[in-house]
């Protein structure tokens, strides 16, 4: 069939079975955008800034676990999707990112709105592609999209020449393609699964580390399963929240830097590690050095570069999560192991117990005790989006996720600025389900355009702002580690956020007891537009437990 | 193993525009201390084949080979000890010749590394040498700095020893 580059790829798209695009036009990409003013199976949302629908492709992908896509023109539209698509490639969100580039025989003049994207993104990127001719369309989109959701996922980028948008020719769109360079290993080699399993059952102390991974291959089921069957309770790093219910009495919640103390301390207490779809952050497992010390490790993950990148392994299983577990739990089922109430689960219950005097939920206004009354106030399958630094911690600490795919957040590259875009990307995916941002006022101000967006595009949501005036997290780091001194991170001139809501069509709340929230939490859920609730805490709230930057998770902070 | 053993990578790589960027890119980016790169064609059409050589120990190398690996370009990867391979590399050095009668000296030396002279003027020769990187930087310390104009040296290139091929099959790892 003889049709435009610009049609083809529109084409091939929904061969993909694309829905919905977040995008925002502009010339380079104005052929692909004409094939949609008549083709009304494929949704597009426009966004009011590139790096909004950037944030939004990859919350619709974290969602539904379906390929997020955001449409922008050249040069500056361009660009302006980097901070997106650098979150989506360290939390391993699959997402395309098309761009429109200037004529082919016009790259390299420095022609107008002429970027370098392929350039600027190939370090964060899992694969770019910038067609020079419209033949090569139907493969490069069956190609972007088969990277980006396979194996370990991550964002494409497809860059398209104008002239390759426009160029008319006989095309053809395989139904597979086979791309020699890349290989995924799903199945793990059973000799490391006996050897797992063996040490699983040696092991004392015994813990599952839950990464994003294990959301990533819908692995939740098998993870319960294997952790019931040998007794062995759950920690999850902050991409790994909700991988396991955190009412299941096995699950300990987060680690890391602002983990919860019980789930630290297990981890430094245990002796074997069975870490699942994680990649080790520094941010989850503090000085590296000193991190599991004389500890078996047992590292699934699909990723053969991350094992031994950060912690060394000692039984590496290069594999999918999901089937890595399964086969462990099948191996576990035919030694009929089973671990019953040891010395370990004990000890698991003596620190859970230790746990509950140590975290700040009495007084007014208290973070932790405004997410815990959340929590009771949504339904259960309800989706948080959060900002990053203070609003962020807290979420992770104190609102207990049920589900996997409902707790979205920037967790590798931690830009402000998502938790916003994010709920409206998730609203999108999920459109019957309530989705909160939890936010700062500092990243909400980032991205507060996008509000423009949920109002316009009818995807309402509710945004919570933990709002205390300042860059909360680096204000916490300045009173902790540089004496007081609030260099720059005073956000006097916010406005009135209750008001901007207003002006936007939106509702807006101001909150300044517990009674308030809730009440505003309730009109909120009760009403279908879009509100913001600006709630006024202390400067002075802090997130702890901290184990301070560089240090090992056994020198934690638990107040001031 | 010592610190810093010398390791030789050999690749398949997709021949298009961009994938010598995309794998500079990671290298950088990863911080990986890469010695030398060379790129040339194979008996495949279409496919490229890059060598490298690095300094490091056996946990750098390993992330060496499977951040590369995971480029979708790189079809497939192997490292290798340099005493499992022939190794070569092309210098051209070109050299001021000496006016003192120590000309049929350097000459000697020229042919005792198997060099061919490939440029001449009245004052200098260029001379070109294949041979192990040892070799050419022992016959650089012979002639000594001083007599040296020029070192123009390509990198390695290197093939397993033996029958077989250094990667076996395209598109599995070795």
């Amino acid at each position: 069939m003889k049709m435009s580059g610009a049609k083809a790829f529109i084409e091939a798209l929904k061969r993909e079975n694309v829905k919905l695009i977040f995008g925002l036009p502009g010339g380079a990409i104005l052929p692909v955008y004409d094939v949609l003013y008549n083709d009304n199976s494929i949704r597009h949302v426009l966004a009011r800034h590139e790096q909004g629908a950037a944030h939004m492709a990859d919350a619709y992908a974290r969602v539904s676990g379906r390929v997020g896509v955001c449409m922008v023109t050249s040069g500056p539209g361009a660009t302006n999707t980097v901070t997106g698509i650098a979150v989506a490639h360290m939390d391993s969100s699959p997402m395309v990112t098309i761009t429109g580039q200037v004529a082919t025989s016009m790259i390299g003049r420095d022609a107008f709105q002429e970027a370098d994207i392929v350039g600027i993104t190939t370090p964060i990127t899992k694969e770019t592609f910038q067609p020079r001719s419209a033949k090569e369309i139907p493969r490069t989109v069956k190609a972007a999209f088969y990277i980006a959701s396979t194996g370990r996922p991550g964002p494409v980028l497809i860059d398209l020449p104008r002239d390759v948008q426009t160029e008319e020719c006989e095309m053809e769109f395989p139904e597979k393609i086979e791309l020699l360079g890349y290989r995924i290993k799903v199945e793990p080699d059973p000799l490391q699964v006996r050897r797992a399993v063996e040490a699983l059952m040696n092991a004392e102390k015994p813990i599952i580390i839950a990464g994003g991974g294990v959301i990533l291959s819908n692995a939740s089921q098998e993870l319960r399963a294997l952790s019931e069957q040998l007794m062995i309770p759950v920690v999850t790093t902050l991409m790994g929240k909700g991988a396991m219910s955190e009412n299941h009495p096995l699950c300990l919640g987060m680690i890391g830097m602002h983990g919860r103390y019980e789930a630290n301390k297990l981890v430094t207490e245990a002796d074997l590690i069975l870490a699942v779809g994680t990649r080790f952050s520094d941010r989850s497992t503090g000085k590296f050095d000193e991190f599991a010390q004389n500890v078996k490790i047992i590292h699934v993950d699909i990723d053969p570069a991350e094992i031994s990148k950060n912690v060394p392994a000692h039984i590496p299983l290069i594999c999918d999560a999901k089937i890595g577990l399964t086969r462990l739990l099948e191996e576990a089922k035919k030694r009929m192991a089973r671990r019953s109430n040891t010395k370990w689960a004990r000890r698991v219950e003596e620190v859970k117990e230790e746990a509950k005097s140590v975290y700040d939920l009495e007084g007014d206004l208290k973070p932790g005790v405004l997410l815990k009354t959340l929590r009771k106030m949504l339904p259960e399958d309800s989706i948080v989006t959060t900002g990053v630094g203070q609003n962020q911690m807290w979420a992770a600490l104190f609102f207990d996720v049920y589900h996997p795919r409902t707790f979205i957040t920037s967790g590798g590259l931690g830009a402000m600025g998502f938790g916003f875009p994010a709920a409206v990307g998730a609203k999108a995916a999920a459109p019957s389900r309530i989705v909160v941002d939890v936010d700062g006022d500092g990243g909400f101000m980032m991205t507060s355009q996008e509000l423009i967006t949920s109002i316009a595009e009818e995807f309402p949501v509710i945004s919570i702002i933990l709002n205390n005036g300042w860059l909360g997290m680096v204000r916490q780091w300045q009173t902790l580690f540089y004496g007081k001194r609030y260099m720059a991170t005073n956000l006097k001139g916010n406005p009135d956020f209750a008001k901007y809501a207003e002006v936007h069509g939106a509702q807006g709340f101001t909150v300044y007891s517990y009674e308030d929230f809730e009440n505003a939490v309730k009109e909120s859920l009760s009403c279908d537009v879009t509100s913001i609730i600006d709630v006024r805490i202390s400067p002075d709230e802090k997130v702890f437990p901290f184990v301070p930057p560089g240090k090992s998770l056994k020198e934690v902070i638990l107040h001031e | 193993m010592s610190s810093n053993e010398m390791h030789v990578i050999v690749t398949l790589v997709e021949d298009r525009p961009g994938v010598l960027f995309k794998v500079t890119s990671l290298i950088r980016r990863r911080n990986f201390n890469i010695a030398t790169i060379t790129v040339g064609s194979t008996e495949h059409e279409g496919i490229s084949r890059m060598t490298f050589t690095i300094y490091g120990q056996e946990d750098e190398l390993r992330q060496v080979v499977y951040q590369l690996d995971k480029l979708v370009e790189v079809i497939s990867i192997v490292a290798m000890k340099p005493e499992e391979m022939v190794i070569r590399e092309l210098a051209l050095v070109k050299i001021m010749m000496p006016n003192n009668g120590l000309q049929t000296e350097v000459m000697e030396m020229v042919n005792r590394y198997r060099g061919h002279v490939v440029d001449m003027t009245p004052r200098t020769i260029t001379v070109e040498l294949v041979e192990t990187p040892e070799r050419i930087d022992s016959f650089i310390r012979e002639i000594g700095k001083i007599n040296i104009i020029e070192i123009a040296r390509t990198g390695i290139t290197a093939v397993v020893k033996g029958a077989d091929p250094t990667i076996k099959e395209v598109g599995v790892n070795g």
